[in-house]
């Protein structure tokens, strides 16, 4: 049955409720089973051997000690993951990403693996596995990586579009927007151009990545892991194997973090050919070393931005130039960044420029909003700059300039009603902006966008003869969606939170589910389960006609019971969904409701933040004293979600704008592979995160909602930047804003200030 | 119908910023951009997005587009 997805101001009974979380319990009892929870029989313990070295030749692998250790069941090589990709050199790069094939691209990639009978053991072999590496000239940084004599790191790279025959680590060029950027700087009064750094970061996920494979020699397989996504794991990893679909069964376990890193398969085709070869179920849980150096973290990028004004506070020309290290395989990151940047604004002459660049890095996965929280750092810092040079509110110079319906955005289409202008004008009502600031404080705003998206989705809702309900969805439960869609599914039905129970359906119990990705959860699976409810209603008043014995043209559904319509039917008592059900094995059977379909309309999202910081002149040490986060969620279907979802993504800038960097050697290895030299904020560094969810409707969907789990990591890293730069009275140009970064900062202008007076 | 053309997808138009085709529905406007730009395939392979008056479409191309609507051609993003 068609439905139509549009917007249509329905007014909600449940929807919008803070009730209580169905998973709660079972997390904090401890019964929740993530992804090192689960057991098999004979099960073996898989462990990987990775790459010393940031860019080596592999010139033979001997594994013939490790085979023959007591204990040592599989031992596995590039060899063993033979190219089943028919040429498609999207999957090649997957496949040569989880296990080195020739030649190691970066510090901790995987070269060997090995299931044995212990983690003991499989240590031992590990060990034992002699690999001669030819050490090869590399690059990690991505200015470097794009000089004409830097080290290739893919031969076979060539610039989308550019010389066919040149080497090189672009992969790609991208360019957007509009207007004439050049007659656009001309007429400014003002014309402000600045650089910018952001290090690397990872996205910090408290469970690394684990996983339970099991192969069978009749080429069926089961696969239980920790993702974002398991269609896209079964669909890629049968692929790499060589499998059917169909015969390999993937269960997404809980999930404890995703943030986009969970979107990629990592080591799971590996634990599967260990399977495969060793016979036996292999379980293969990653160190917090492994995380780091063999699985994606964000780009790196050098950023330059050129911003062209007048005095009244209109920008008249805008240009940002992005290079994004996207890792050792070719990706569209920075083609993101170049998109995302002056999304917020309404430009009459606007352009970005970027570069995505490979390095001797690993590959580089989404981060939250991927790519956009760098552009939006160089963009929003340059905002700042240009309204104190004309000595405009930076608040207000943004409320000029910002985005709004019919707007053309810089990346081409034209805007629908959004929220970009609410947010500002919320920021300025904001309690936090009339706190008087002490010494060494300083505060900054910034804005942020993301696209959101749906996708294809499958949902079933299952009615029970008590008339509880089932609703099954193939998305994952990345932030609170099980309380969410049984919200939704009880909305339609009619019936209360506490009769519905929402599970993650294993790949066998549903058709392809796309990744939970790009903020889509509740936008996508919610618009399945309300067809879905809907087609179940349909069924409801068929039943309820049956028993009734009228035709079902005379049944209509009313605030969640059939009604018999017409003065004839006066005596029929509406009935309910579970008065229903409970005849159901004598109308027609099981009564359900399913919908698949692709998500599409998702509606954009933007978020404005303002944050306060004390910085400590003598130690460089930023304290973030207050943080507010607006943003505009559409429909909020359980609030307590979304404002957890907004003060997440602000925890998690905070720490990638203040602490948080891989640091790389000059032999390319990376340094600090662990919580401790890689320091994510924990609770005493944060404030109370005070959050105010904005409601305008996306269009698109039948409850208005907009994805929320990512707008809000844009904007941290410009917010404290602008803050830390007020503070110390100095414009902050890298990211993160370490102690050591910002006395550098005060020094070189201290310097500078000696030497203009001297 | 003038149709926007954005990013990387420029390259395989001949550069071209805009170009014009007439197609009542997304199938049918890709289907008639591979014809007349085989270049595009690749990139419908990766996966592409079409705006129409505003509202993203990643995948349905069933999507009728009507008279008159601003239509772009986008690279398909990728979310976390």
């Amino acid at each position: 049955m068609a439905h139509d997805p549009s917007f249509t101001n329905q007014k909600f009974k449940l929807v919008g409720s803070r009730v209580p979380r169905p998973d709660g319990v079972d997390k904090v009892t401890g019964r929740a089973r993530y992804g090192a929870d689960a057991f098999a029989a004979g099960q073996l313990v898989g462990m990987i051997l990775r790459s010393p070295h940031a860019h080596a030749e592999i010139k033979k692998i001997d594994t013939s000690k490790a085979e023959k250790l007591p204990g040592v069941k599989a031992v596995i090589t590039s060899a063993d993951l033979p190219d089943k990709v028919n040429g498609r050199r999207d999957l090649l790069d997957i496949l040569e990403n989880c296990m080195a094939r020739g030649r190691a691209l970066y510090d901790g990639h995987a070269v060997a693996a090995v299931a044995a009978i212990d983690a003991e053991t499989a240590k031992q072999a590990l060990k034992l596995i002699k690999v001669d590496y030819r050490i090869l000239p590399h690059v990690t940084e991505v200015d470097d990586a794009m000089r004409d004599d830097a080290p290739i790191v893919q031969p076979w790279v060539r610039t989308a579009g550019g010389d066919a025959d040149k080497q090189t680590n672009i992969s790609q060029i991208s360019e957007f927007g509009h207007g004439d950027i050049e007659a656009g700087f001309a007429e400014a009064d003002v014309v402000i151009e600045r650089s910018y750094k952001t290090e690397q970061t990872h996205q910090g996920y408290i469970e690394p990545h684990a996983c339970l494979a099991s192969v069978g020699p009749d080429g069926q397989g089961e696969l239980w892991v920790t993702t974002q996504g398991h269609y896209t794991f079964r669909t890629q990893c049968a692929q790499l194997l060589g499998m059917d679909i169909a015969k390999l069964k993937v269960t997404s376990s809980e999930i404890g973090g995703g943030f986009g890193g969970k979107t990629h398969v990592w080591m799971e085709p590996v634990a599967l050919a260990l399977s495969r070869k060793a016979n036996r179920p292999v379980k293969l849980v990653l160190t917090r070393e492994e995380v780091f150096r063999g699985t994606g973290p964000t780009c790196s990028t050098s950023i330059d931005v050129k911003i062209g004004a007048k005095r009244d506070g209109r920008i008249t020309g805008a240009l940002a130039v992005l290079r994004y290290q996207d890792g050792a395989f070719p990706s569209i990151w920075g083609m993101l960044g170049g998109m995302t940047a002056w999304a917020c604004y309404d430009l009459p002459n606007v352009k970005s420029i970027a570069y995505d660049v490979l390095a001797n890095r690993p590959k580089v996965a989404a981060y939250r909003a991927p790519s956009a929280p760098m552009a939006a750092f160089a963009v929003e810092s340059t905002i700042d700059i240009v309204a104190q040079q004309i000595g405009m509110d930076p608040v207000d110079f943004r409320l000029k300039n910002a985005a709004q319906e019919g707007t053309r955005a810089s990346y081409g289409p034209t805007y629908g009603p959004i929220g970009i202008r609410a947010t500002l004008e919320a920021v300025k009502k904001h309690p936090q902006m009339k706190v008087k600031l002490g010494p060494n404080q300083g505060r900054g705003m910034a804005c942020g966008f993301w696209f959101n998206f749906g996708g294809q989705t499958c949902s079933t809702v299952n009615i029970g003869v008590d008339g509880t309900v089932n609703v099954s969805v193939g998305t994952v439960d990345v932030g609170g969606a099980r309380a969410s869609l049984s919200l939704i599914a009880a909305e339609e039905l009619g019936v209360s939170y506490d009769s519905v129970k929402c599970t993650i359906a294993d790949t066998a119990g549903l058709g392809h589910n796309d990744t939970t990705e790009g903020s889509r959860g509740t936008f996508s699976s919610g618009m399945a389960i309300i067809f879905a409810c809907r087609n179940a209603i349909a069924e409801l008043r068929g039943r309820a006609a049956q028993m009734w014995e009228i035709p079902v043209e005379e049944v209509q559904w009313k605030d969640g019971k059939a009604v018999a319509v017409g003065a004839q039917h006066g005596n029929l008592q509406p009935l309910s969904v579970a008065e229903i059900a409970a005849k159901s094995p004598n109308t027609g059977g099981p009564i359900a409701g399913h919908n698949e379909g692709v998500a599409d309309g998702a509606g954009v999202s933007f978020a404005s933040h303002i944050c306060d910081v004390e910085v400590d002149p003598e130690t460089g040490a930023t304290r973030v004293l207050r943080y507010a986060v607006i943003q505009d969620a559409g429909k909020a279907i359980h609030p307590d979600y979304v404002e957890g979802q907004f003060q997440g993504a602000a925890a998690q800038g905070i720490g990638w704008a203040l602490n948080e960097e891989y640091v790389y050697g000059k032999d390319g290895r990376l340094q600090n592979a662990g919580f401790l030299d890689y320091r994510i904020p924990v609770c005493s560094d944060l404030p109370f995160i005070d959050t105010q969810i904005l409601e305008i409707p996306n269009p698109g969907h039948p409850y208005g909602i907009r994805g929320v789990g990512e707008t809000s990591i844009v904007p941290p890293l410009a917010a404290i930047g602008n803050a830390v730069s007020n503070a110390v009275g100095v414009r902050m140009t890298h990211v993160p804003m370490s102690p050591p970064r910002i006395l550098k900062a005060i020094k070189s202008e201290r310097q500078a200030d000696q030497v203009s007076a001297g | 119908m003038q149709v926007t053309v954005t990013g990387p997808l420029r390259d395989a138009v001949g550069g071209a910023a805009s170009i014009d085709i007439d197609a009542a529905t997304i199938r049918e406007l890709l289907r008639k951009l591979v014809e007349r730009y085989p270049k595009v395939e690749k990139h419908l392979d990766a996966g592409i997005a079409v705006a129409v008056n505003g509202e993203i479409f990643r995948d349905r191309w069933a999507e009728p587009i009507p008279a008159g609507a601003e239509v772009v051609l986008m690279p398909r993003i990728q979310g976390g």
